[in-house]
């Protein structure tokens, strides 16, 4: 879906099959088209997550709840080469708390983590089959949104990470929660506690992906795998995704509080400004 | 099992193709920042690589203050 302006452009397209909607936005453009909703990352130079991309995610979701009853898949990928999506716009997050008094700043994280778990739990109890179809870097916020969904389809050269110990933080955007809910506690430690990047295959060793694939083939398998779905009884699929798939609200409330409370520390503040100021070759090594 | 040098021809030839270079181009002593221009996620691009090829799993923090193949092939040696 190409962009051209900062301008949404929606375009209702009947066919001989069926109504098919599409909308570009500045971040992401979405598609509903043979019962599968498509949304594509398009936001230089990697899906960061800022203020402009959780106002076009929720427009996103609002668009989702009216098309989820003419669908069954939701797949979610990127357009961007380097990945999926690197996480928060950590830029945007320093310069704005720094221009802030302090408190002023810590009601706008607040603010910000709030909608966006609003947006990634309507994206993560959506009543249909969601699928992540990722490559590249799929760090942090990215992951989160990942994880949102039922199924990760990964391209083998896509590398997995929670960095934020390096910054002094927690995830926030619902990230433990839902590693605890997908995976034992010693791999959460693991990945929570070192930080550190993990490949696709490791990612299927430990369970958090279903499917590795060539390089630049997950969305092509996301599709296969939505075109097989499509065989599924629709309300069979939306009570066994009830049953199985709880969504840990409460777990979600306390990961807000906590990072909110680590958001004051100088240690965040001192993290945050080495990672956007560094010119250094791997600036995201602590 | 390979030895040393093996391994680290094996990552010459691997990121010579993955960065699209002559292999004559890759020093095993000098700093691969440098000479490929590259940054922190291309260098997780060519671990991926380099881990999908030897199957090993490297921690990316035991990359720091790592700039040179010789010493990058020595952390992959330790794992197989």
């Amino acid at each position: 879906m190409p962009v051209t302006t900062k301008e949404s452009k929606v375009q209702e397209v009947k066919s001989e099959r069926g109504s098919a909607t599409a909308c570009a936005k500045s971040t992401l453009a979405w598609t509903l088209s043979e019962g599968v909703i498509e949304l594509a990352l398009h936001r230089a130079p990697c899906n960061e997550l800022g203020s402009t991309s959780l106002g076009e995610l929720e427009e996103f979701v609002t668009a989702l709840e009216r098309m989820q009853d003419d669908a069954h898949a939701l797949i979610i990928y990127s357009e961007m080469t380097p990945g999926f999506c690197a996480g928060a716009d950590l830029r945007e997050l320093y310069l704005r708390s720094e221009a802030m008094e302090k408190a002023e700043a810590a009601k706008g994280v607040r603010d910000f983590l709030e909608r966006i778990h609003r947006v990634f739990n309507v994206i993560d109890g959506a009543p249909l089959t969601t699928i992540a179809a990722v490559h590249g870097v799929t760090f942090g916020g990215g992951f989160e949104l990942a994880l949102t969904c039922d199924l990760i389809i990964s391209d083998k050269m896509a590398r997995f990470c929670f960095p934020e110990l390096r910054l002094g933080l927690i995830p926030g955007f619902g990230g433990i929660p839902r590693l605890k809910r997908d995976l034992g506690n010693a791999v959460v430690r693991d990945l929570l506690l070192t930080g550190r990047s993990f490949n696709a295959n490791k990612a299927q060793q430990i369970g958090l992906v279903s499917q590795v694939v060539g390089e630049g083939e997950a969305l092509r398998a996301a599709r296969a795998t939505a075109a097989q779905l499509k065989k599924f009884d629709h309300a069979t699929v939306v009570a066994a995704k009830r049953f199985i798939k709880p969504i840990p609200h409460e777990e979600l409330r306390q990961e807000i509080d906590l990072f909110c409370e680590l958001f004051g520390s100088p240690a965040v503040e001192a993290g945050l400004r080495r990672f956007v100021e560094n010119t250094d070759a791997q600036p995201y090594l602590p | 099992m390979q030895n040393a040098e093996q391994t680290l021809d094996e990552i010459l030839t691997l990121a010579a193709a993955h960065f699209k270079v002559p292999c004559e181009k890759l020093s095993p002593d000098e700093d691969f920042f440098k000479t490929l221009g590259i940054d922190s996620l291309q260098t997780l691009d060519l671990l991926t690589k380099l881990e999908n090829h030897f199957h090993v799993e490297l921690p990316d923090y035991e990359l720091q203050g790592v700039s040179d193949f010789r010493t990058l092939a020595g952390k992959i040696q330790a794992r197989l």
